[in-house]
């Protein structure tokens, strides 16, 4: 569909995503490697439930489409699965690194919290879920034609975007989430976000009643972005004083350094 | 699309888009060029509107328009249309100004009436032809569907839109390309174009030493020429039946009929056969023969010809009459004219066919004999079957193919059945070819007593009309051939356009070897082809043999790349275009303003994160501060 489209379907995926790493990730280099490592570990979760379903496909038979289509059922539930036992994993490896880095270090203080870890971790599997999800598609969207010469809708591309968007600030979420309820030992917290992932994964199958995914998907999206907010130390009240600009005197009353 | 075929001309890189249109009738056409809201469109004509005059409209709007797709039918269309020129070769044959003002031109007789011109007219957008098959069904499903504005209302986003790719690397003209072609700025430079080429086929039915070029002492050489080539406006739909087909195939019958005569009793000239190649484009391989022998880098030369018998359109001739056509300025010196003419209608008697004069005084038609008169005052006579303008109704276009000269078999033949089948097309072109062979013999200096047993076989004559013009992937052509050739054998009929090819082309390959078959081995300086020969009854081997023939190929490129002269006006200077992969596909296209709205939200989404994300994180130690670990974390 052109340069247009394709640009557009981009910012709109991997609009969000840019600017918290340009801002809150890019100049600190230890985020930087977390982030990366959290992308690597969702790409290896991604690497099992593949083979798994690849599988699985070749002894079945191919010809039934019902059997088909409940593999690729079973084949989504099988990825989000997984996907959580890697981030529970890689809690577990970053537990065990902050010791390892404090005793390294020569500060007394840990050069990263575990609440940053989260929300670190949470983008790395955000950026690489989102770049598996939606690269081919904007790479079919530079032609000069849409999607719809055999009766499809022509929303597809948009609905695309704007569904990667929203999975890249999921995975975010739901990293600090998880990683707060291991730390405080909540595990319906830990279930709330696997379920709350297979939820959404299992949405998508109502495709393409785009309206039907995206919207559930966009309310799932805000309540667990105000679990997370309030699971990373915010309350409304700080939110307040933020939005009526009151914080310089909260600052000089409370002796916070800034 | 199954095969799309191209036309050269103007084409993006990228390839064209333009939104469907299939053209319902002329008026229709106000939509495409003036009216319609979502423009450039990409034109579906069925061929009943393929004419001139729309074609010409769709030029002068090519800003609104991509493309143009033809829709071929299956059948011939019931009145005639040519897209060739309607005086063709009109400038590099004998009649210029200096030879006879009153001739030039075309001002005697026209020689193509239903010439449109169309094939020489330069257009911008890419045109492809399309059969009609149930790809092309889809094409207009897709219209009807989609874009189809219905009741007065305009068609809404998203439209079925088509993309064809037929980009070409040469353009202006052949001295811009060929200028081009010479600039060397890299190590391995970029052709943008290649002069058209192929090459002549010619065998003498007495052996020729053909190291030794020049003038032969003592030889006198009677010149029997035909046509080979032939074109339409499309890249590789080029059947010729009657341009070009008819003609050669009754001199190739001739050469056979006359194998055995001029073997047990050699008449006193020799008889040279020569098929031309590129004579559609100004005379490619006659006026490079005439060169060759000017610059003694023939066999023979010019004063080696006693005299020049062409065979033109035979194809077609009702009521079984041949007219034979002169030259009338240098037929006044010359007696050797008027035999050759009384020649030729004595060898008729007795046959199924007439031959006349026309009766009146009348140029040539555009023949290879004309370039040769251009450098001598030969005598010579082209054999036509129209007495003035073109019986051919069909001249140089996609629909001169078998169906336009009546070949039919009867139904449920297999294609070996097809192949044997006499059918009337041949028998008449079989008589042709008696009346040329008989002449040519008296022509040469034989016996009269022989004539008698000069006949030309109507069973060979049915088969290389059958494997032209039907199907050349047959069992007949398959043993003449080497087996390296095999594939070039197809099941669809030969495309006789003349192409840039440096070696051979498949048909004067299949010409040159069909000739070697048919003269066979007469005497001493030959050529030797290994051919695959047939299988014998009991086994699935072929088993082949060597052909020793006189048949041979001389080189057909105009003499105007030797020498340079991109300009020139006495030669040819065609030449093709370089082009990439040529191929089309459909889909739906969204309107600008859907794709200007998702990259607007684009980047409305990506700055409003973009400050969103800087104010929190600004912010972040009063956003995130309850419930902090005390002391430890720096955040």
């Amino acid at each position: 569909m052109t340069a247009s489209v394709f640009f557009g379907c981009t910012f709109i995926a991997f609009g969000p995503a840019i600017a918290l790493f340009l801002f809150t990730i890019a100049r600190e280099p230890l985020r930087v490697i977390f982030l990366i490592a959290g992308a690597f570990f969702w790409l290896v979760s991604l690497l099992l439930a593949s083979l798994v379903w690849f599988i699985s496909v070749q002894i079945s038979n191919k010809d039934s489409a019902a059997q088909q289509k409940g593999l690729l059922v079973f084949g989504v539930v099988l990825s989000v699965l997984l996907q959580e036992a890697f981030r529970f994993a890689y809690y577990k490896l970053l537990k065990k690194a902050n010791e390892g880095l404090l005793t390294l270090s020569q500060e007394e203080t840990m050069p990263i919290s575990i609440r940053q870890l989260a929300y670190v971790s949470g983008l790395g599997f955000g950026f690489m879920s989102g770049a598996f999800s939606v690269v081919n598609i904007l790479a079919d969207s530079v032609g000069p034609g849409t999607i719809g010469i055999h009766g499809d809708s022509q929303h597809y591309f948009l609905s695309s975007a704007f569904m990667t968007m929203a999975i890249i600030l999921l995975h975010m979420f739901w990293g600090v989430v998880f990683f707060d309820g291991c730390e405080k030992q909540r595990w319906w917290a830990v279930a709330a976000v696997v379920a709350s992932h297979l939820i959404v994964s299992c949405l998508t199958f109502q495709n393409p009643e785009y309206v039907g995914s995206l919207v559930p998907t966009y309310v799932i999206l805000f309540l667990m972005g105000v679990w997370a907010f309030y699971a990373a130390g915010g309350s409304l009240r700080n939110l307040k004083l933020c939005l009526t600009c009151k914080d310089k005197d909260f600052l000089l009353a409370n002796h916070r350094p800034r | 699309m199954y095969t799309p075929r191209f036309r050269n001309m103007f084409a993006h890189l990228s390839g064209n888009v333009g939104v469907l249109h299939v053209l319902e009738s002329e008026e229709n056409l106000d939509w495409v060029l003036h009216s319609g809201l979502t423009p450039p469109y990409l034109v579906i004509l069925e061929s009943s509107l393929f004419t001139r005059s729309i074609m010409m409209k769709l030029k002068n709007g090519s800003s609104r328009v991509a493309g143009v797709a033809v829709v071929t039918p299956n059948a011939n269309p019931s009145q005639g249309t040519s897209p060739h020129t309607s005086c063709p070769n009109e400038n590099t044959g004998v009649y210029t100004e200096n030879y006879d003002p009153t001739m030039a031109r075309c001002n005697v007789t026209v020689w193509n009436p239903l010439g449109t011109g169309l094939s020489y007219e330069e257009f911008d957008f890419p045109i492809f032809a399309m059969k009609e098959d149930n790809d092309t069904q889809v094409i207009r499903q897709c219209y009807m569907d989609h874009n189809r504005a219905g009741n007065g209302s305009t068609p809404q986003y998203p439209l079925c839109a088509m993309q064809l790719y037929s980009h070409m690397s040469a353009v202006t003209d052949t001295a811009t390309c060929m200028r081009r072609n010479n600039i060397n700025f890299s190590l391995s430079p970029e052709m943008v174009c290649d002069p058209l080429s192929d090459f002549n086929v010619w065998a003498s039915t007495r052996p020729l030493n053909n190291t030794a070029k020049g003038h032969k002492e003592g030889e006198s050489v009677v010149l029997a020429a035909a046509r080979l080539d032939s074109r339409s406006f499309f890249f590789d739909i080029a059947p010729g039946a009657e341009s070009g087909v008819s003609g050669f195939v009754a001199l190739l019958a001739a050469a056979h009929a006359l194998r055995n005569a001029t073997q047990e009793a050699p008449p006193p000239r020799n008889i040279l056969y020569a098929f031309f190649h590129g004579e559609t484009f100004d005379y490619i391989g006659s006026s490079r023969m005439v060169y060759d022998m000017e610059k003694n880098n023939f066999a023979v030369d010019l004063d080696n010809i006693h005299s020049v018998l062409e065979v033109g359109q035979v194809g077609l001739h009702a009521e079984s009459r041949l007219w034979l056509h002169s030259d009338p300025v240098s037929r006044k010196n010359s007696s050797v004219n008027e035999e050759l003419i009384l020649r030729l209608q004595s060898a008729a008697s007795g046959l199924n066919v007439s031959v006349e004069e026309p009766g009146f005084s009348q140029p040539l038609p555009p023949s290879s004999f004309q370039r040769f008169l251009r450098a001598r005052p030969i005598p010579g006579v082209v054999i036509e079957d129209h007495r003035s303008a073109f019986t051919n109704s069909f001249y140089e276009s996609m629909y001169d193919n078998a169906e336009y000269l009546n070949i039919s078999y009867p139904p449920d033949l297999t294609p070996d059945e097809q192949l044997e089948y006499v059918t009337d097309t041949a028998k008449a072109l079989t008589e042709v070819a008696t009346v040329v062979a008989r002449t040519l013999y008296i022509q040469a200096g034989g016996a009269e007593s022989r004539l008698g047993s000069i006949n030309a076989d109507p069973q060979m004559v049915t088969r290389i009309l059958y494997g032209f013009l039907v199907r050349s992937n047959n069992s007949w052509f398959q043993q003449l051939i080497p087996s390296d050739l095999v594939s070039h054998l197809t099941d669809r009929p030969t495309n006789f356009y003349v192409g840039v090819a440096q070696q051979p082309g498949k048909p004067t390959l299949l010409v040159q070897y069909l000739l070697a078959n048919l003269t066979g081995s007469t005497v001493n300086m030959y050529s030797y082809l290994w051919v695959q020969g047939a299988a014998p009854p009991n086994s699935t081997e072929r088993v082949g043999f060597c052909m020793r023939s006189a048949a041979r190929l001389s080189k057909a490129l105009s003499p105007a790349f030797d020498l340079h002269e991109y300009t020139s006006k006495d030669y040819s200077t065609w030449t093709e275009s370089r082009w990439k992969t040529i191929k089309g596909r459909i889909f739906l296209v969204a309107s600008h303003e859907l794709e200007m709205l998702t990259l607007g939200v684009g980047v409305g989404v990506l700055l409003t994160s973009l400050m969103l994300t800087y104010i929190m994180s600004s912010k972040a130690d009063i956003l995130f501060s309850s419930g902090r670990e005390p002391a430890n974390a720096t955040y």
